[in-house]
């Protein structure tokens, strides 16, 4: 199989620095090597691929823009983005895994932790001994998190947790969630451990998207954890938006690598697929879906790039990240769809990454913020009305 | 023990060549450039040995300023210290190696490694001449080394199989496949690659003794013909692959 070549129709390339080339070069290999082989597989089987989390952590991708003491590599942005866009051009649940790791466990416990939360957990995240996962939304609240019914109550030294999360992932996998629920009617996060009497995490089956990646449902039955586990920084709803807003920025980048995917397997597909004696990329209307892929892949990758280079000059805004996340996704999708109208009936075969790529997609453009809401978001921003209810 | 890994800054493997307007260089343009595969066993040899013996590890690669690329993965793969011999120049394999040569006799390294062959030129000829210069031993085609107070036994491929070998240090290798599985550099060793020194030197001049006079593409594959696609076309099957084809 050829080496995948990535998409730079504008010399994009020419606008990154040597480190931010070279850890794409990376993981784009470590991709085709590690995840490319294996991931059909795990998709048919419905499981994430356990094998890759130590090869992961080795690699620095747990945490990659967190502080060297920690064992992290202390990279910028830029260079996380790419790590996120080479990872999901193999599959959205691995770049999901690397996600939830880094920017909903990681940086919760980085940004509201305890110097000890933060000495403790950090390194094993970092290193993958330990997995993590993020709680907040449930099955009732959504889009709405501010309404969530899971609570804490005081009880000695303790702290009692009730109530269930939803489309949880990593959720079974989890050594430790990062759990959102009220105490006294304000929301704090509390660090939940495996194992806490009273706290479950059943998996969620049936899924037809996001295969290779486990999702969970996380449940709280009177859970009671010291009182030293609640994340002492965080107060009310703006504490969890700031981790989506990390992991947001990451799917902004992953949903490029998808669509790179697709786009791929169909340019090579329509190059080498002969009907009427000539290669279908030949014809006017192929060639037209090939154009507006390659268009959308390119303005992604540049609304992908200026994201990165305000969020390391500390001049990032939330509704910018909710802009790319809001078009790169829904383009990455449509991508994938166009892709598999190309391959024609072969576009529905494993043998193929688009339907795949395109199944994952449907629910990357449904979390981390629906796009829907992300539209309400920049609606808000550049009207000053918000239009949420 | 101190060990110097020589590598080469060539085109990416995937990279369509074309011949350039002067008819016996390659049209640079467009043209991706990597660390010679053969050289990422080099490193990883290196690295092992470092990591077995301690020691020092150093990169060398002889060239333009596009070479620090690859020097770079070197170091974020783990390597400590990079040279870049300067040189824009064309030169042939004696050339480049007695210029790596003549560096390397400052450096009184223990162990000196090289990819089997570059996946440029194909020459296969430098770390051979590299160890003559040096009036060292040299191996090729290594798939193992082993290292034990001095003495080194290392296996070689050989045609048809291995060879196992044995010399003493300092000494040359020319890494081949199978040796060992080249290590992805790490985030960390990326961020920790921008810190490390390249030092640039002028590489030592020296003549060359082969000239490219021309360079041009092999004739483009033919398309294939269709006789039949049932047992009546084998006759005239084998007719053609006896007369036109003469493979038969």
């Amino acid at each position: 199989m050829m080496k995948f070549q990535g998409v730079d129709y504008y010399n994009i390339e020419s606008l990154l620095s040597e480190e931010e080339i070279l850890a794409r070069s990376t993981i784009r290999e470590f991709v085709d090597d590690n995840v490319i082989p294996i991931i059909e597989k795990h998709n048919r089987a419905g499981t994430y691929p356990m094998d890759l989390v130590p090869k992961m952590a080795e690699l620095g991708l747990f945490g990659s823009t967190l502080p060297a003491k920690y064992g992290c590599a202390e990279m910028n942005n830029v260079a996380y983005g790419l790590v996120m866009q080479e990872l999901e051009r193999g599959d959205s649940g691995v770049r999901s895994f690397a996600s939830v790791q880094s920017a909903l466990v990681m940086y919760p416990i980085y940004t509201f932790g305890s110097e000890q939360q933060k000495d403790y957990w950090l390194p094993k995240l970092a290193s993958g001994d330990k997995i993590g996962c993020f709680g907040l939304t449930e099955p009732d609240y959504g889009s709405n998190p501010a309404g969530m019914i899971t609570h804490a109550n005081e009880k000695g030294n303790c702290y009692v947790l009730n109530g269930a999360k939803m489309w949880i992932t990593n959720g079974t996998l989890a050594d430790v969630a990062v759990v959102w629920a009220k105490l006294n009617g304000v929301i704090h996060g509390f660090l939940v451990e495996k194992g806490r009497k009273g706290f479950s995490a059943p998996e969620m089956t049936g899924k037809h998207s996001l295969r290779a990646s486990v999702t969970s449902e996380l449940i709280f039955q009177d859970c009671e954890i010291p009182k030293e586990n609640i994340l002492p920084k965080t107060e009310g709803l703006k504490s969890p938006l700031m981790c989506l807003n990390q992991a947001r920025y990451g799917i902004a980048w992953g949903a490029v690598g998808s669509a790179m995917a697709c786009y791929d397997t169909a340019l090579n597909y329509a190059k080498s697929r002969i009907q009427f004696g000539k290669p279908i990329a030949s014809f006017q209307m192929i060639q037209e879906k090939l154009v507006y892929m390659v268009t959308e892949i390119t303005k992604a990758q540049l609304l992908c790039l200026q994201i990165g280079r305000l969020k390391d000059r500390g001049k990032l805004k939330y509704q910018q990240v909710s802009m790319a996340k809001r078009n790169n996704v829904h383009h990455a999708l449509e991508i994938a769809r166009m892709a598999r109208e190309i391959l024609g009936a072969n576009g529905i075969l494993d043998e193929y990454p688009v339907m795949r790529h395109m199944a994952n997609l449907e629910s990357v453009k449904t979390y981390e913020g629906t796009h829907e809401m992300h539209t309400l978001i920049v609606g808000e921003d550049i009207t000053g009305i918000p239009a949420y209810v | 023990m101190k060990i110097v890994v020589c590598i080469n800054h060539v085109p990416d493997t995937e990279t369509k060549v074309k011949v350039g307007t002067d008819g016996k260089t390659i049209d640079k343009a467009g043209v991706n450039y990597m660390l010679n595969p053969y050289d990422e066993f080099a490193i990883e040899a290196a690295l092992q040995l470092k990591e077995k013996f301690g020691g020092e590890t150093l990169v060398m690669s002889l060239g333009g300023d596009a070479h620090k690329e690859t020097l770079r993965k070197a170091l974020a793969m783990g390597i400590e210290k990079a040279i870049l011999l300067k040189d824009d120049s064309i030169r042939d394999s004696y050339s480049i190696a007695k210029a790596l040569a003549e560096e390397i006799r400052t450096l009184s390294a223990d162990c000196i490694l090289f990819g089997k062959q570059s996946i440029d030129y194909y020459n296969e000829e430098i770390p051979g001449l590299v160890a003559e210069f040096l009036g060292l031993p040299s191996v090729s085609v290594v798939v193992r080394i082993n290292i034990n107070n001095g003495k080194v036994i290392c296996e070689r491929e050989i045609e048809g199989g291995h060879e196992v070998v044995e010399t003493k240090i300092p000494l040359v290798m020319a890494a081949q496949k199978g040796l060992n599985e080249p290590r992805y550099p790490s985030l960390k060793g990326i961020m920790a690659a921008k810190t490390k020194p390249i030092e640039e030197r002028q590489a030592a001049t020296a003549s060359s003794y082969v000239e490219v006079l021309t360079m041009h593409k092999p004739p483009p594959k033919q398309p294939g013909k269709i006789i039949g696609t049932d047992v009546n076309a084998v006759p005239e099957l084998i007719r053609l692959l006896r007369e036109e084809a003469k493979v038969l």
